[in-house]
């Protein structure tokens, strides 16, 4: 167990910062949005970031990797929650490519990591069919036939889909099964015949597509790993992103927090600066007790990550479960405490408040993580 | 092997050797032993195991060997500290001398106060209390009245304090006094110690919501204390009791410690009082989901206050996390007692007699003690107002503009 970064990881969150304030401000997501892009993010970001090395942090050296561990990638999600840097960090690297990493072959991994590390290669984990987070209602189906499967279902809410080179979807392989039994994976080119992509406008400006999939011919070397044993590398490859979408909403909320405490200190009203007022420092000041809990809930994750630790569905839960709620009651407080400005699109909390609500829905809402919590821990 | 595992190696043998079976039991009340004058033991193991630990100074294990402690630097203190938990051994030694005198002395007292109260605390031969709030200053401390007047080769003090905690059981106690009345409130204050025998001090209980009478109002009347009983310069307490005050609201934030308690925690509470049903959930699912909020906010709480340890440890401190935890764990314990009151339904709310066992008794009385962890050591309020000057560096509020 780790609780604080070592020199390394300090270097590293420094030089993301560096890079994400001056490369990728949130201004880089307002003109995103404002150009009616679809992609979701932009590739000359993208490749800098693998430049950097970050597609890579995590990996063994053996495909290309750094092997320097989660706690010092998490440094790197935190920073860009402060930002708002729109990548495929999460969908490629953490998601798919841990899958990967988890469950499929020895051929299939020297094919597909080093791709993905180099950065020539980006991913879309196709696995939400509902209108929330249910990673075992899984309805599309992949049944076999001589020489491979035959894929039929449609995908709600696909991660950074309409930019991924490729799909890798979840399906059930064995028809008679229900909830976590019976899935596997597959790996799917998304210009393949059958395959319809709408991709939709989200309040946080970032790209997910809905995905249809109609008699999708798919040959046995598609499937990755074995068939319907999924469930447990998905399991996991779901909390590691979990607990990195909750360190960048971490830093999300941070910068939220910092600015509205700034502007606390600067708008006048009443003929003294509005952070004088005990209502407002109150409620300041018992956000910054959340944060701080926050910020060890998120360490302790990352390091269970690590660890390879036992807890760590628990862990992830709770690291989800709190950032939800800190980020939510942060930003909400953030647009109530600048008035007037802070419901204006001019101001760049409003960028925060979306943000929060979209990273909720995305692996599990609060209620889902304290149910998962409660059952975890026997009751 | 490294020397913090040979270190946990050896506490761990020595504890297994040395704590009796009876004494990693949870504490119940009665049995705490109390330091004093006239100290009463429960029983000849929480005798015995009082003076192995004394013997070793791990009444007070991280105060200087010479003054009657045990030397230890903070992470062997934590060792400690984490063994006797994973044994459950209970706390030798409960004094108010321990927890915040002994500190402010080491700190600011000159050596010979040190030679004078630092062995007897560790030791346990004198129980203190203190004598801070009055009925007229509470949060707004610094305002108090009772006065300590210069009489040359003395004190004569005047006045009277209130909330005095086990003032009646108590053989000193420790006092703010104001020795220069014109000075500004803080500037004219002195930390003074007093022994509760001196012809002028008397002590009436208060009796609580929770049915004990912990509590007493203390009355001064022309009470003659030595000048050598002056802790720091004179009009400058001020000092002491902030640095005071730190320590007792560590104590304070050290949610779950050893303050006696039903025996079961909240998930225990809800299998035994409420129960699962087919589907493996607790059968009432609106206190299922507050019991996980609980459960995963208390181990949130928990992480902090090993990151903070943590970051001590690599010096890299952050002074603002101690801000928060009077807050954060106060506010956390008063919330499980409410739950497990909720949990246990009709058979928390019993007052004492036929039908309550002692579990349900402490725990209905435990709740209603709760409520004044967010009020003693300063306020919740209080510490939100710290947090918001201190932390984030906000303003002050001008009522005149
Ligand atoms: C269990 C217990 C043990 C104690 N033991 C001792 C002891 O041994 N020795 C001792 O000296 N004292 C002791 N105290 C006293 C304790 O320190 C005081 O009760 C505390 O400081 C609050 O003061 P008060 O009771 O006068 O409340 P008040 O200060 O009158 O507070 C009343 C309410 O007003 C709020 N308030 C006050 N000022 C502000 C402000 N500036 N901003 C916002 N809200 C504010 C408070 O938060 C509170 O809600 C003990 C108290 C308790 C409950």
């Amino acid at each position: 167990m780790a609780l604080v970064l070592n020199e390394e990881q300090r270097l590293l969150k420094d030089t993301a910062k560096d890079f994400l304030s001056s490369t990728m401000p949130v201004s880089e997501l307002r003109a995103l949005r404002d150009s009616g892009d679809t992609h979701g993010y932009k590739p000359d970001h993208w490749q800098a970031m693998c430049e950097l090395g970050w597609s890579g942090i995590v990996f063994p050296e053996e495909f290309g990797g750094l092997d320097f561990g989660y706690l010092g990638l998490g440094a790197i999600f935190e920073q860009t929650g402060r930002t708002l840097a729109a990548s495929p960090l999460l969908s490629t690297v953490v998601l798919s490519a841990s899958l990967i990493q988890l469950a499929a072959s020895e051929q299939q991994k020297q094919e597909l990591l080093p791709a993905i590390i180099s950065g020539e290669l980006t991913l879309a984990l196709a696995l939400e069919e509902g209108h929330h987070h249910a990673p075992t209602a899984i309805q599309t189906q992949a049944e076999k036939t001589a020489d491979g499967y035959i894929l039929n279902g449609r995908k709600s809410v696909v991660l950074d889909a309409s930019s991924a080179d490729k799909l890798v979807v979840i399906a059930r392989t064995n028809k008679d099964s229900n909830g976590s039994e019976g899935l596997s994976a597959f790996l799917v080119n998304s210009q393949v015949k059958g395959i319809t992509q709408h991709s939709k406008q989200w309040v946080d400006s970032r790209s997910a597509s809905e995905i249809i999939f109609e008699n999708v011919q798919l040959s046995d070397a598609d499937l990755l790993g074995e068939a319907d044993q999924i469930w447990p590398a998905l399991n996991i490859a779901l909390d590691r992103s979990r607990i990195c979408l909750a360190a960048e909403m971490l830093g999300g909320a941070l910068e939220c927090f910092e600015r509205t405490v700034a502007y606390l200190k600067e708008r006048d009203q009443f003929g003294q600066k509005i952070g004088s007022f005990q209502a407002l420092q109150h409620r300041a000041a018992i956000l910054f007790t959340e944060l701080e809990l926050a910020k060890s809930v998120v360490l302790d994750a990352l390091s269970a990550i690590d660890d390879k630790r036992p807890d760590l569905p628990q862990l992830a839960s709770l690291a989800k479960a709190r950032l939800n709620d800190v980020f939510e009651k942060v930003t909400s407080e953030a647009v109530q405490m600048h008035g007037g400005i802070g419901v204006t699109d001019e101001l760049e909390i409003g960028f925060f408040l979306k943000r929060s609500r979209v990273a909720t829905q995305l692996f599990g809402n609060s209620g889902f993580h304290r149910d998962r919590y409660a059952t975890l821990c026997g009751y | 092997m490294n020397s913090a595992d040979a270190f946990r190696q050896e506490v761990r043998t020595w504890l297994e050797e040395n704590c009796p079976p009876s004494q990693r039991r949870p504490i119940v009340r009665e049995e705490q032993v109390w330091a004093g004058r006239n100290k009463t033991f429960p029983n000849n193991d929480a005798k015995l195991w009082f003076e192995r630990m004394r013997d070793r100074g791990w009444t007070v294990p991280d105060w200087p060997q010479a003054l009657g402690g045990g030397g230890l630097d903070e992470q062997q203190t934590r060792i400690l500290k984490e063994e006797m938990k994973a044994l459950g051994c209970r706390t030798p030694l409960y004094d108010l001398g321990i927890w915040m005198l002994g500190p402010a002395v080491l700190e600011f007292g000159t050596e010979a106060q040190q030679h004078e109260h630092i062995p007897k605390i560790a030791r346990g031969e004198i129980r203190w209390c203190q004598g801070y709030s009055e009925p007229g200053a509470g949060s707004d401390l610094a305002s108090l009245q009772t006065r300590a007047e210069d009489c040359g080769d003395h004190f004569l003090v005047n006045g009277t304090k209130i909330w005095t905690t086990n003032a009646d059981k108590a053989d000193w106690i420790f006092c703010l006094v104001r020795t220069d009345p014109a000075a500004k409130k803080q500037e004219g204050i002195s930390f003074l110690l007093i022994d509760m025998n001196d012809p002028g001090v008397t002590t009436t209980p208060i009796e609580l919501i929770s049915g004990e009478s912990e509590f007493c109002q203390t009355f001064f009347d022309n009470v003659k204390v030595p000048k050598g009983n002056l802790i720091g310069e004179l009009n400058k307490g001020w000092s002491v009791a902030k640095a005071l005050l730190k320590h007792e609201r560590k104590l304070m934030s050290e949610i779950g410690g050893d303050t006696p308690g039903p025996s079961f925690g909240p998930v225990q509470a809800a299998l035994e009082y409420i129960g699962l049903g087919e589907d493996g959930k607790l059968k009432d699912l609106a206190l299922r989901d507050q019991l996980v909020r609980h459960e995963m906010n208390f181990r949130a709480i928990g992480l902090t206050h090993f990151r903070s340890f943590e970051e001590r440890m690599h010096g890299l401190a952050d002074p603002n996390v101690p801000l928060i935890m009077k807050y954060v764990g106060t506010e956390e314990t008063k919330n499980k007692d409410e739950l497990l009151v909720a949990l246990l339904g009709h058979q928390a709310l019993g007052w004492g007699g036929a039908g309550f066992n002692d579990d349900e008794i402490l725990t209905t009385r435990g709740w209603l003690f709760s409520k004044a962890l967010s009020i003693a050591g300063g306020t919740s309020e209080v510490q939100l107002n710290i947090i918001a000057k201190r932390a984030l560096e906000l303003p002050e509020h001008n009522a005149q503009a």
